[in-house]
C-alpha cells in the first residue's frame, strides 16, 4: 500500500510553508492541523524542524511530544539532528524514525552509527536535490540555501549502504510550487535502491500524487502546501496564533490561497486517497469509522 | 482514559471499551533492542500500567508481558542470553499468563531463523523465520524490507476465540517493518496472514498464551490501539 505522508516544517512553536524551501511563512499551531490529518488517515508524519541549528530543538521536542500523545501512526522528525543523543531526545520525546540530512552528508559514519544503534527502521535519510545545467543533482542542506557539491544520485545509493532504512527525497526545484513531483528522478532512485522512497516537493492535485506512484515508482508520497492549504481553510481561530514569524500571510489567507490556487488545489488527504483508489493504487483509507471502539 | 478524540469517544462508563480492570500491568521486556518509549506510552495511553524491565524477576512476577524489538534475531536472542532471560521467559510463558511478542519480539518465539546464518529461537512455537521472496523477473516490483500498511486477513475458521482481534473492522490495516516472516509448522497457530508481493505470511501468531504480531500495533492507528487494549484485557 502506498503511504500517503504529510509533512509539517516547524519553526519555533509554528507551522511554516515555503516555497524551493524558502521564504518561510507561518500557517498556524502544528497541532491543529497533525491531529486532523490523523483522523483523516495520514499514513505517517513527518516533522522537519526548519531552524534547528540557529535556535536548538527546545520546541521540535515539544512539539513531537504532544502529537505523540494523541497520534499512534509513525512519526518521523528531524532538522539539525548532529549527535547519538540528538535522536535519542526525539524517540523519547515520541518520534519513530529520525530524519538525517546535514549530518550524514558533513559525517556519512554518523548514519552509519546511529542504523547500528538505532536500527535502519528507525534511519529516514532525508535528500534536498536541486537540478544542475548538466542534467544532474546536487544534495543541499540547511533548507536547500547550502551547496554540498555531492551528486544526489550517488549519496543516496551511499546513504542506504551506511544503513538508511528509507530516503526521502525532497526535489528542492519543485518543493512548494505546485508543479508536480520530478518523477524521472524519483523513478531513478526508486528503482536503484532496495528501501523505500519517499517523494517530495511539488504536489499540487491529487493527479500528481497518481503519477509519481505509477510513472516514479515512490513508495511513499510527502506533501505539505497542498494538504495545509485545504486545513487552513477550515481554520478560522487565527488570532490565537503565536506572534511569531509572517504571521500577516494568515490574515491574508484569502488572497493568497486566491494566488496560489492556479497551482495548487487544496485537497484533503482522504480525497488524495479517495483518488488513488479510484485509480487502481492500493491505499489504507482510515477505518476509525468503521471500528466498535473509540 | 479513552482516545484524545474526546468528541467522539465513549463515555467513561461504557464498559465496552474500556479496560476491565482499572490498571491493566504489563511488563515490557528490556532488552537492549529498540525503542520502547512509545509502547510504554500507548498502554498508559490506554489505561494500563507498563513496567519496562530486563530483569528475570520482574518478569517471571509479571500479570502480562510484550516481548517488543526490532533489529537482527542473532542479535536479539544473544541479548536475551547475556541478560539471563531466556529461562524466565520459558517459565513465564509456561504458567499460561498472556504473552505478547511484537515483530522481532514474535519471531523469536520460533525455533529458529534463516537469518544471516542459522539461529536457535526461543523454540516455544515449532517453525522457522524465513526471509520474504523478492520479486521475480517478471512480476510488479517491490521492495524488501516491507515497510508500511497493510491488510490482516483474520481466520474465521479457527475453534479458539479470537479475542485478540476483537472489535476489528473487517480486514484491517496495520502498520509494518519487517524483511523476515515466520512460518509455524502447526498452521492452526496462524491467526491472520498477509500479502506482500509473491509473499503470504503469518501476521499474527496464537499458540495457547503465546501471541505474536509482526507489524507494530502501536504505530498502527485506531486499529493497533483496539488490539493492545485487547491484549490488556486478557
Amino acid at each position: 500500500m502506498i503511504r500517503i505522508i504529510p509533512r509539517l516544517d516547524i519553526k519555533g512553536p509554528n507551522l511554516v510553508k515555503g516555497i524551493h524551501l524558502e521564504g518561510l511563512r507561518v500557517l498556524g499551531k502544528p497541532e491543529d492541523f497533525a491531529s486532523r490529518y490523523y483522523q483523516e488517515g495520514a499514513d505517517e508524519l513527518i516533522y522537519i524542524d526548519a531552524v534547528a541549528s540557529l535556535y536548538g530543538r527546545k520546541n521540535l521536542l515539544e512539539i513531537v511530544r504532544r502529537a505523540a500523545q494523541d497520534i499512534f501512526i509513525p512519526l518521523t522528525a528531524g532538522g539539525g539532528l548532529r549527535t547519538i543523543d540528538d535522536i535519542k531526545n526525539l524517540l523519547r520525546a515520541g518520534a519513530d524514525k529520525v530524519a538525517i540530512n546535514t549530518a550524514g552528508l558533513a559525517n556519512p559514519s554518523f548514519i552509519k552509527e546511529a542504523a547500528k544503534v538505532f536500527g535502519s527502521q528507525c534511519i529516514v535519510v532525508s535528500i534536498q536535490a536541486k537540478l544542475r545545467e548538466q542534467g544532474s543533482y546536487e544534495c543541499m542542506t540547511d533548507n536547500a540555501r547550502e551547496k554540498t557539491g555531492k551528486d544526489a544520485w550517488d549519496w543516496a545509493r551511499e546513504a542506504v549502504d551506511l544503513g538508511a532504512g528509507e530516503l526521502l527525497i525532497t526535489s528542492v526545484d519543485r518543493e512548494g510550487t505546485g508543479k508536480g513531483f520530478d518523477v524521472s528522478f524519483i523513478r531513478k532512485i526508486a528503482e536503484a535502491v532496495p528501501v523505500p522512497v519517499i517523494a517530495c516537493g511539488g504536489a499540487g492535485t491529487p493527479e500528481h500524487f497518481h503519477q509519481v506512484i505509477q510513472e516514479g515508482r515512490a513508495d511513499a508520497v510527502c506533501a505539505a502546501s497542498i494538504f495545509h492549504y485545504h486545513r487552513l481553510k477550515a481554520l478560522t481561530t487565527i488570532d490565537q496564533y503565536q506572534e511569531e514569524g509572517n504571521i500577516e500571510f494568515i490574515r491574508r489567507n484569502r488572497e493568497t490561497t486566491e494566488f496560489l490556487k492556479n497551482r495548487i488545489s487544496p485537497t484533503s488527504i482522504q480525497s488524495v486517497k479517495e483518488y488513488l483508489l479510484n485509480a487502481g493504487i492500493g491505499c489504507r483509507i482510515e477505518e476509525k469509522a468503521r471500528i466498535n471502539a473509540p | 482514559m479513552t482516545s484524545g478524540h474526546a468528541s467522539t469517544g465513549p463515555e467513561p462508563w461504557d464498559t465496552k471499551y474500556n479496560l476491565r480492570f482499572k490498571m491493566s500491568q504489563v511488563t515490557i521486556i528490556d532488552y537492549g533492542i529498540g525503542n520502547l518509549f512509545n509502547l510504554e506510552k500507548v498502554v498508559a495511553h490506554l489505561g494500563g500500567k507498563a513496567i519496562v524491565s530486563g530483569e528475570p524477576q520482574t518478569i517471571l512476577k509479571a500479570e502480562r508481558v510484550i516481548l517488543p524489538g526490532v533489529g537482527a534475531f542473532g542479535d536479539g536472542m544473544e541479548n536475551l542470553r547475556k541478560q539471563e532471560l531466556i529461562e524466565p521467559i520459558r517459565e513465564y510463558v509456561h504458567s499460561q499468563r498472556p504473552f505478547l511478542g511484537i515483530c522481532l519480539g514474535m519471531q523469536l518465539l520460533l525455533s529458529e531463523s534463516e537469518e544471516f546464518g542459522r539461529h536457535e529461537g526461543l523454540g516455544l512455537v515449532p517453525g522457522k523465520v524465513k526471509r520474504l521472496k523478492s520479486p521475480e523477473p517478471g512480476s510488479r516490483p517491490y521492495k524488501i524490507p516491507h515497510v508500511g500498511w497493510n491488510r490482516l486477513q483474520v481466520r474465521d475458521d479457527l475453534p479458539h476465540g479470537n479475542l485478540l482481534l476483537q472489535n476489528l473492522p473487517s480486514e484491517p490495516c496495520v502498520y509494518f517493518v519487517h524483511s523476515y516472516a515466520v512460518f509455524p509448522q502447526d498452521s492452526s497457530n496462524i491467526l491472520a496472514e498477509t500479502e506482500y508481493g509473491l509473499n503470504r505470511f503469518c501476521s499474527v501468531l496464537k499458540k495457547e498464551n503465546l501471541l505474536g504480531c509482526q507489524f507494530h500495533p502501536e504505530m498502527s492507528g485506531e486499529v493497533g490501539l483496539q488490539i493492545l487494549r485487547n491484549f490488556l484485557n486478557l
